[in-house]
């Protein structure tokens, strides 16, 4: 590996420097090339797929793909475009995301700052429930979906992603108030502050990275889950991701590769979205305390 | 808000309990739809359900099956080779562009996105172009020799022997950038004062790195470590995006064999089985390390 | 406080919810792209014209193996859809879970007995109770070949293996690709059903594919279909691992390869290249497959509702699904042919007035077989494990004679 030094500390030759330029910009080109292959067919006549060039430029550009998935392609028995459920993803993400992330902080808070006796159990356990493999769930989960009456809905749905994004919302607001210290809760507590107030006005206002971090990825995890969307929310309440196969993956019909490519930006445009616009942050919360352990 | 009226001792009680009332939903929701569904998971493995869950119970014959089937072989092989590799490839070159990316880089900001992107988008989005690029016709190895590099050869994803490489590839597309994004905060957190001190003394780069930075990345590394072991037991949609288990039978993972057997071949006892069996395996990789890092916290 | 705001405003964002009026039905399928999906809404506006809601429930991937893993999650639930687009085997298992409805009464009523062939009623009825309205038959032992490429080498449609052979062998002589072939698992195994029947006709491929005879899947036969499928490997372009189906109907379409097999559906992708049966792209049976159908067919298997509204719109979403126009309108769209023969042929074209022929002559013949690539020969779990044999034998894992022995020995562990 090429000689490299840390920052403010010590200085690199010109060399190197180059080096390095070169080596990051190579990987940028690995890491951008599956998206720019997507835009590139997404605005191509379908001829020119099937006639092969898939990786060429397009003779003729074109958004005609791109209208047709958003408004007109055939996702069911109505030619919808992917508009629909696009909302319907909205509307499962957002109240998911907020109260997966609630039930976190609340929790990281309590485990770090309210000790009591077990309380590294129920971490533990907790944290291994980050791990299992989510096809074991399905028949359980629908089980219960039908007793609570909420099957095929996007309460059910969102119901689902909490109980399954807690375990994540609390590892990274555990990790991260452990590092607050302690010191500010106590003497808040001999001040006469309750447990919510504390929460409230010294936690809570020093938790933007972390509300951050946690945040992009609840948003990442649920907006792109696939299985869960399928097996409990398949028809009208259908997710982005569900759409979005029903497009792309009909078994015996005529494939237009085209308007799958623009239908496959679109679903992940919400999530590009949030990790440019929000990726700094990212950085910066993973800093402030989730890796350090 | 907390209660402020009411009396001292009914408050203090209040408050001792409150957290532990806060933890409560938490703890009973997991109790139930993680821990009470796998032993639900476990009842099944040692029934003989098929297509719905039933009750008979036929002892270890799930089991006895699930070890005669070859494709669970396949499975189990392909999981160690992707695993190990994609685990020690992302952390490599997470950790390098981690290092370069901290040499006060100009357009850091724009090349951060860039490598964090691909943890952002599923495979049901992004397998297709995968599919496209590895594939000889009409992929890179199309294009390389239609750039006039006759003698390229870039066909794994169609040799039974290779394609599992191809998925260490588009995974560790998939999730280097993110392995980056951990050591890079990590790095960022380093106190500037004792590498000074060090250079003072003469130390060369590399030695900083080896004896300094890197020691100080340990939880960064188990960190990154235990992200991607769990990205790799779970990989599902990974495989089938991109070869659909194939050719052949040759790609097949743990949890494609689970899904498959429990969903499509109506199988369920056996793939409750198979479930088991990653569990457990999960279990061995997490409980030492959780063990080891709460109790290292307290 | 804020925090239960915060939630409870949450709580009314997502308010889309679909509620399921009494008296629709709500369909379970898959066939999203767009011809399919255009056909399905004939149907929908049938049911609107009697006041019959839709409820629509598109789950694509898989060949529908997605689509029952939802359909097992709704069913635990307690909540199972009122009518599920299903193939062959499925039909019978959910039938001996007890899922499904009686139809007999409107069978009965529109003599359905009488128009459907005896192999469909097989998977339409249960223990001699109608549960599932059959919409189509697909069958699956068609070759497409190139008109120009044909006519260019003097070909004729070759009417036995060695002429089919010598056909492909001339193909390739002319830099063409003999065989447009896709490696799926599902694909390879379309091609080895053929390869069954051809070498052992009607009865090898009832005791092989649909009794399990282990005597029979270790037979010499067996080992001939198997090397069979090796001399088509030697024909198929270096580049066919994973490729889609229609993909490889677009070769033979551009005049890049000779024959594809596949079944009806393929028909689709030539109509979509502008092309006309019989005169750019022709078909003809598989050679040695002549007078056989393997087929599958596409049915709407009713599932169990309770109150007397469901009930009696499931039955009229049953009767839309057998009347002639929609059979018709659907399966001119779909490159299938109806799944009653007592309908006029004049709507379709030419590869589909031959199917509907063939189809009525081998269903009088005893020629009329369910495909075991398309789950109709057997059960999902012998039908995988069928799978797991012939495309690792495709792929050069084993050699014939090992490939019928692991035939034996997956089907044994697959019962």
């Amino acid at each position: 590996m090429a000689v490299a030094s840390n920052e403010n500390a010590m200085r690199t030759s010109r060399v190197t420097r180059v080096l390095i330029y070169v080596t990051l910009l190579v990987f940028s080109l690995f890491y951008l090339l599956p998206l720019g292959i997507m835009l590139i067919n997404s605005l191509k006549p379908l001829s020119e797929i099937t006639g092969g060039g898939m990786i060429a430029l397009p003779q003729q550009w074109t958004i005609e793909p791109w209208l047709s998935a958003w408004s007109s392609a055939q996702i069911g028995v109505e030619p919808t475009g992917l508009r629909p459920y696009f909302m319907n993803s909205i509307a499962m993400a957002v109240p998911a995301v907020i109260i997966s992330t609630v039930i976190g902080a609340l929790n990281g808070y309590v485990l770090t700052k309210w000790h009591f006796r077990g309380a590294t159990i129920v971490f533990g356990l907790l944290l291994f429930s980050c791990f299992i493999p989510f096809q074991i769930v399905l028949i359980p989960m629908a089980r219960i979906l039908g007793i609570l009456e909420i099957a095929g809905t996007t309460y059910g749905l969102i119901l689902v992603h909490v109980v399954y994004g807690i375990g994540f919302s609390t590892l990274y607001f555990r990790n991260y108030y452990a590092a607050f210290p302690t010191e500010l809760v106590r003497a808040a507590q001999i001040d006469g502050a309750g447990f919510f107030q504390i929460f409230w006005r010294i936690m809570l206002p020093s938790s933007g990275p972390i509300i951050a971090v946690c945040c992009i990825w609840q948003f990442t995890n649920i907006w792109n889950d696939f299985l869960f969307g399928a097996s409990f929310a398949s028809g009208g309440a259908a997710p982005m991701t569900v759409a979005l196969n029903n497009l792309v993956n009909s078994s015996t019909g005529v494939r237009e590769y085209n308007v799958h490519f623009a239908g496959a930006i679109m679903a992940a445009a919400p999530t590009l979205l949030v990790y440019i616009v929000a990726g700094r942050y990212f950085v910066r919360g993973l800093m402030a305390g989730s890796v350090k352990g | 808000m907390a209660m402020t009226d009411s009396g001292t001792d009914f408050r203090t009680r209040m408050q001792n309990w409150l957290p532990k009332i806060v933890l409560a939903p938490s703890f009973a929701i997991m109790v139930i739809f993680v821990y009470g569904f796998i032993a639900f998971t476990i009842y099944l493995s040692f029934t003989g359900s098929r297509m719905l869950p039933t009750f008979d119970l036929v002892g270890w014959q799930n089991y006895e099956r699930l070890f005669r089937v070859r494709q669970w072989d396949t499975a189990v092989v392909n999981l160690a080779i992707f695993a190990s590799l994609y685990i020690v490839i992302s952390t490599i070159i997470g950790l390098m562009l981690a290092i370069f990316l901290d040499q006060k880089i100009r357009g850091e900001g724009a090349l951060r996105p860039i490598f964090l992107y691909p943890m952002a988008l599923s495979f049901i989005v992004t397998g297709t172009a995968w599919k496209w690029m590895l594939d000889p016709a009409i992929g890179l190895e199309a294009t390389f020799r239609m750039w006039g590099w006759e003698s390229f050869t870039f066909d794994w994803i169609k040799d039974s022997d290779m394609a599992i490489y191809t998925i260490v590839i588009a995974a560790v597309w998939q999730s280097s950038g993110f392995v980056m994004a951990m050591f890079l905060a990590g790095l960022r957190g380093i106190d500037n004062e004792i590498l000074k001190a060090a250079q003072m003394d003469g130390a060369s780069n590399v030695q900083m790195y080896r004896r300094i930075i890197l020691p100080q990345l340990r939880p960064a590394f188990l960190s990154a470590f235990v992200i991607l072991s769990h990205l790799a037991i779970k990989s599902y949609d990974l495989v089938v995006a991109m070869t659909d288990g194939g050719p052949g039978t040759s790609t097949w993972m743990p949890a494609v064999f689970m899904y498959e057997y429990t969903f499509t071949r109506n199988q369920m006892g056996i793939g409750a089985a198979s479930a088991v069996i990653m569990l457990m395996t999960v279990a061995a990789i997490m409980v030492p390390y959780l063990y080891a890092e709460l109790r290292e916290k307290k | 406080m804020r925090m239960m705001k915060i939630t409870g405003a949450a709580l009314v964002l997502m308010s889309s919810t679909a509620i399921v009026h009494a008296d629709n039905v709500e369909v379970l399928h898959w066939w999203t792209s767009g011809g399919e999906a255009a056909a399905l809404n004939v149907l929908k506006g049938d049911l609107e014209g009697q006041g019959v809601g839709w409820t629509d429930m598109p789950v694509a991937g898989g060949g529908g193996s997605d689509a029952m893993t939802v359909l097992r999650a709704r069913v635990t639930a307690g909540d199972p859809p009122t009518a599920v687009q299903m193939l062959g085997f499925s039909i019978q298992d959910w039938a001996a879970e007890g899922a499904l409805a009686n139809l007999n009464g409107l069978a009965e009523e529109q003599g359905w007995a009488d128009v459907v062939p005896a192999a469909l009623q097989q998977f339409s009825t249960f223990e001699g109770n109608w549960v599932s309205a059959p919409v189509n038959v697909h069958s699956t032992n068609w070759v497409w070949a190139n008109s120009a490429i044909m006519a260019e080498l003097g070909l004729e449609q070759p009417g036995s293996w060695d002429e089919f052979v010598a056909a492909m062998e001339a193909a390739e002589a002319a830099g063409y690709t003999a065989l447009a072939h896709g490696g799926q698992a599902w694909q390879d195994a379309t091609i080895f059903d053929s390869m069954v029947m051809g070498v052992g006709g009607p009865d090898f491929y009832q005791a092989a594919m649909v009794d399990l005879d282990p005597e029979a899947l270790g037979s010499e036969q067996m080992v001939e279909a198997f090397q069979r499928m090796e001399t088509l490997r030697g024909f198929v372009d270096d580049n066919f691992s994973g490729r889609d189906w229609n993909l490889a109907s677009a070769m033979v379409a551009n005049g890049e390869a000779l024959f594809q097999i596949m079944g009806d559906w393929a028909k689709g992708e030539f109509i979509a290249a502008g092309q006309t049966a019989g005169e750019e792209f022709q078909c003809f049976r598989v050679p040695g497959t002549e007078g056989t159908v393997t087929f599958n067919s596409d049915q709407f298997a009713m599932f169990n509702v309770t109150d007397d509204a469901s009930m009696a719109s499931q039955m009229a979403m049953a009767s839309a699904v057998m009347s002639p126009e929609f059979q018709v309108a659907f399966n001119t769209v779909k490159g299938s042919v109806p799944a009653r023969t007592d309908i006029s042929d004049a709507e379709f074209d030419a590869c589909g007035q031959l199917g509907m022929a063939q189809l009525a002559d081998a269903a009088a013949n005893g020629g009329l077989f369910g495909s075991m690539a398309h789950g109709h020969a057997n059960n999902p779990s012998v039908q995988n494990a069928m799978y797991d044999v012939i495309t690792a034998h495709f792929n050069g894992e084993f050699d014939a004679a090992t490939a019928a022995e692991e035939m034996v020995t997956a089907v044994e562990l697959a019962m």
